[in-house]
């Protein structure tokens, strides 16, 4: 019985047991079958999806920086190029202890405090994966002793790199600018002029001058290169490239011997000076001076070196030549004197007797004449020669002010020239509408009294004023200032080179400008303001002479130039062009707290213009010294 | 003569389809592994030796008599406990996990004992009371079974846990717990989840959230996954060929030679190569059921049974979480994953599997 049970109940045990393991096989292959169904829909129809994915994670396209384009100038000599340096490198990435790593590199390679501090600056924006220099410039010294010892630093490279040198240093710095890192903001215009994909592999952007003005010739076209990297963003190896398409050359109207020899016969003035050809608006030098490295600031310019330039009492940043305003002074008087004819309110012969001051009609108020005692019989030609003051006085009130503003605002007078620079500021041509709005006051007699010696409201910046010397020596017909004279491609070598802007036509009338322009060449002439600096010259050039004031001089008190602070000496002023008969070029130089145009801009001048057009090397400079005591403006 | 007799003396316990098979997948192993390991001889070597050690224990176990089997249950389980609670006290610390424990000469890893342990105890628990089993002895045996279960998954070790409480269910299962109380268990077990979910690790339930949409943090924890999917999905068909996994050798998948090695093949054979595996596993299991419907005893059929279905579990989670259908848990591919104490603990359970099959084979002759 006992038996018959078990064996019973074992049948039956076997039987469930087996019924168990039966629903297990169907359980295992119900289970297989869901894994068979999950393969082929990964494999099968999402393939294509996941190879993408796979794709994506494998190959990483990096950008190749184009080489930027070289600025030349007129004759070919570069004013900015590019040279291949070693840099070294760090990909974050790669390594694990960033301090420890660079500790150790300064026993090998000098890296001075600034370069971490520009280190740090980079990293707090970099990209992922990116490499960042540590080091610019190794010297092949460094290269080598690095070489030796690299196996102890995964993650650091060393890499040819390109670096932007401007070779002229501190000369043509404010023209030519610089480039700088990019920051936020320009990303930020990059983006939403949509050319930001184009910038993917550059570092550096124009900041100031040509550089700035014309980056989207200089800067290229970015290459791509298809790289296998891996999970780490190292690249494995490289799957295809597209090379990168250099930025055009631009050739500048800049002569670059002319703007040294400008530059050098400033000394140690500041003030700017602009040449232009009248003929058809080439820049032919621009400078201001002083001018500053621009090649401090392509890697970001060091705490010690900016405050050294931007606290600089002479504002070495500060262009002059573009963006400095100054009283005229009597720069304007042969732009006055071509409007009193125009409006017919003199005659070539009319002449006034010179008192030595001015009166208006029922005032007692006397506008003095710079020469005490007068000049005696002034007429329109001896009052450019002489720069008689009382005979503008009288002829400014004849002609009012609105006269005066329509005629002076063709010459450009009170608006931007267009030069290809950005940061142009317009100066300051008065007029009613003007100081109403501006200071809520009718204008008054007097007012337009000052504007005729050019000490009133007006302000000119250096390049207006040379752009409307170069309208006058033209006779009347202004072409728009411009530097870029040519654009070269590399690839095509193909040359766009730039036309000359016609602005306008004045129409003047020929015997007047014959007159004034006659009167201009007489400045230089014995007898005339600039005599001195016109003394030998072997062609014939006419100019005139100016003083911007600095301080204003109480009535009745006598300016005495020693006895006034070197900063509150008057600005001296100069406009010239040459040959007289046949104007190639037309300038204007300022010179801050020279005292009198005479005295140190007309020599300034005079120095660019004999190697303008005689090619003749200048005498040794004067100095502060020696220009004292020259004649009087 | 007398070595063709030694040769057969020395075969004899081994079951050759199910050796056969075996061998297949250990083969894919070492292939796989040399393409994982990115040609890395040494890891190659290891893992040969690994398999030379596992396959010595598989036949110290398969020529073992069924009785030894049964004598060594109640040690080896109370042993294996024994370590796992100095594990909870004395246990070193890895990874933010408490699992293993330093003998002096190495360190282990007592789960992994358990792996065995526990189906063997509750197989060994259900042979003795075979002859009236009662609810009682179903109570018992899922205490045997919870006890060590609870202390791996405290460790915190989810893998294992689960992989121990599903081999002590299969035994229980295929004992006859009556559906009843499997159903009442499981109403029980839904219902308990939100108590469980208040107990488990953060990186847990992290890893269970990011099954359910692994993109929500594609960087963080659901890169491993992802990278995964990736890997299999651009397999394709017929995969980028050997050696030519761009995921694998560009080190995009994580854990290449360990839980994430089906990622790896599964990218150079495709689809293919997966079907080819998903047969292997299928013989060895189909192997595996025939002995265990075959088994003679109770003990040996429940351990058998137990075995095999583990097994499967095991070649399934992997796979499920390995293609992105399952939370990753940490679990190997059985026979193909790098690492000798897996090896060791699966070759032996096939050793029994042999040994249940041979044993009753010259009982019966």
């Amino acid at each position: 019985m006992k038996h018959h049970i078990e064996f019973k109940d074992t049948q039956r045990e076997i039987h469930n047991f087996r019924l168990r393991l039966a629903l297990s096989l169907g359980f295992v292959l119900l289970l297989l079958l869901i894994l068979l169904v999950r393969f082929i829909y990964l494999q099968v129809m999402q393939q294509s999806h996941y190879q993408t994915l796979a794709e994506n994670n494998r190959i990483s396209i990096v950008p190749i920086a184009p080489s930027r384009g070289l600025i030349l100038d007129r004759n070919g000599v570069i004013l900015a190029h590019n040279y291949s340096a070693y840099t070294l490198e760090i990909t974050l990435s790669k390594v694990a202890d960033l301090k420890a790593t660079i500790d150790e590199l300064a026993k090998i390679v000098d890296i001075q405090p600034g370069d971490r501090k520009r280190f740090k600056r980079l990293l707090a924006d970099n990209r992922k994966f990116e490499s960042l220099p540590i080091r610019n410039r190794l010297t092949d010294d460094e290269v080598a002793r690095f070489s030796t010892q690299r196996y102890r630093f995964p993650g650091v490279e060393i890499k040819a790199r390109l670096f932007r040198e401007y070779p002229y240093h501190e000369q043509i710095s404010h023209l030519v600018g610089y480039i700088g890192r990019i920051n936020e903001s320009e990303i930020a215009q990059l983006e939403e002029d949509e050319v930001a994909a184009n910038y993917r592999g550059s570092d550096y952007i124009g900041k100031t001058g040509i550089e700035q003005k014309y980056e989207s010739e200089l800067h290229g076209k970015t290459g791509f290169q298809q790289v296998e990297v891996d999970a780490g963003g190292r690249e494995v190896r490289v799957l295809s490239r597209t090379p990168p398409v250099s930025g055009n050359n631009l050739v500048l109207t800049i002569d670059a011997k002319l703007q040294g020899i400008a530059e050098q016969a400033f000394g140690n003035y500041r003030g700017a000076l602009v040449a232009i050809d009248p003929r058809n608006g080439e820049v032919l030098a621009f400078v201001s001076k002083p001018g500053y490295d621009p090649n401090l600031f392509i890697d970001g310019i060091d705490e010690q070196n900016w405050n050294e330039l931007n606290n600089s009492p002479d504002v070495p940043l500060n262009n002059r030549a573009l963006r400095g305003q100054y009283s005229p002074g009597s720069t304007i008087k042969p732009f006055m004197a071509l409007a009193g004819l125009h409006y017919k309110k003199r005659i070539p012969s009319y002449a006034i007797s010179d008192p030595g001051y001015f009166s208006l009609p029922g005032s007692r108020h006397q506008y003095r004449d710079w020469k005490k005692g007068g000049h005696g019989s002034v007429d329109l030609f001896k009052s450019i020669v002489v720069s008689c003051d009382t005979y503008y006085y009288g002829l400014a009130t004849e002609l009012g002010i609105d006269n005066i503003f329509n005629f002076f605002s063709e010459f450009g007078f009170g608006k931007k020239t267009g030069i290809d620079l950005e940061g142009e500021v317009s100066g300051l041509m008065p007029s009613q509408e003007w100081k109403q709005k501006r200071h809520k006051q009718k204008w008054y007699a007097g007012d337009t009294v000052s504007v005729g010696i050019g000490q009133g409201y007006n302000l000119v910046t250096p390049l207006q004023l040379a752009y409307a010397t170069a309208i006058l020596a033209n006779d009347g017909v202004a072409y728009r200032p411009h530097l870029l004279k040519e654009v070269q491609s590399l690839r095509t070598s193909e040359k766009r080179i730039l036309g000359m802007n016609l602005e306008s036509n004045l129409n003047l009338n020929a015997e007047h400008l014959a007159l004034v322009k006659s009167a201009m060449g007489a400045v230089t002439q014995p007898g005339g303001t600039a005599a001195m600096a016109g003394a030998g010259a072997l062609y014939a050039f006419a100019g005139k002479t100016g003083t911007a004031q600095v301080i204003g001089m109480k009535q009745g008190e006598k300016y005495i130039e020693s006895k006034i602070q070197e900063r509150h000496r008057d600005h001296a002023w100069f406009m010239a062009f040459a040959p007289s008969d046949q104007p190639k070029i037309a300038l204007a130089v300022l010179v801050e707290n020279g005292g009198h145009g005479s005295s140190t801009a007309a020599p300034i001048a005079r120095k660019v213009l004999d190697y303008f057009l005689l090619g003749k090397l200048p005498q040794p400079l004067l100095t502060v010294e020696e220009a004292e005591g020259a004649e009087d403006d | 003569m007398t070595r063709r007799l030694l040769w057969q003396r020395f075969v004899a316990h081994l079951d050759p389809v199910l050796l056969a098979a075996l061998g297949l997948l250990l083969l894919v192993s070492l292939v796989v592994l040399y393409s994982a390991s990115g040609g890395n001889w040494s890891r190659v070597l290891a893992q040969m030796t690994n398999i030379l050690v596992a396959c010595a224990a598989l036949w110290v176990v398969a020529n073992m008599p069924l009785h030894y089997l049964m004598r060594a249950a109640v040690p080896v389980y109370l042993l294996g406990m024994v370590l796992l609670i100095a594990v909870a006290f004395f246990g070193e610390i890895a990874h933010g996990a408490r699992r293993w424990l330093n003998i002096g000469v190495t360190t282990i890893q007592p789960s992994e004992l358990m792996r065995i342990a526990v189906p063997l105890m509750m197989a060994w628990y259900f042979e003795k009371h075979e002859a009236m089993l009662t609810l009682k002895n179903y109570f018992v045996a899922t205490l045997l079974l919870l006890l060590p279960v609870a202390l791996i998954a405290r460790q915190p070790d989810l893998g294992t846990a689960i992989l121990i409480a599903s081999s002590g269910f299969y035994v229980l299962f295929l004992a006859g717990i009556s559906w009843r109380v499997m159903l009442i268990s499981l109403v029980i077990l839904m219902a308990s989840m939100p108590l469980a979910w208040s107990t488990l690790h953060d990186y847990q339930r992290h890893r269970i959230m990011m099954l359910l949409d692994p993109a929500q943090d594609a960087l963080g924890s659901g890169y491993h996954t992802i990278q995964a999917i990736i890997a299999v999905g651009s397999g394709g068909m017929f995969g980028k060929g050997y050696l030519n996994g761009t995921q694998t050798h560009l080190d995009f998948l994580p854990e290449r030679t360990t839980d994430f090695i089906f990622a790896v093949y599964s990218e150079e054979f495709g689809l293919l190569g997966n079907i080819v595996l998903l047969t292997l596993y299928s013989f060895v299991i189909a192997r595996g059921f025939v002995i265990t419907a075959n088994a003679s005893t109770y003990f040996t059929r429940l351990m058998a049974g137990s075995i095999t279905l583990t097994f499967f579990t095991y070649a399934f989670v992997n796979m499920g979480m390995v293609s992105g259908i399952l939370p990753v848990v940490g679990v190997p591919l059985p026979l193909v994953s790098y690492g000798g104490t897996s090896m060791v603990i699966l070759l032996l359970g096939f050793g029994m599997l042999m040994s249940i099959h041979t044993h009753k084979k010259l009982v019966q002759t």
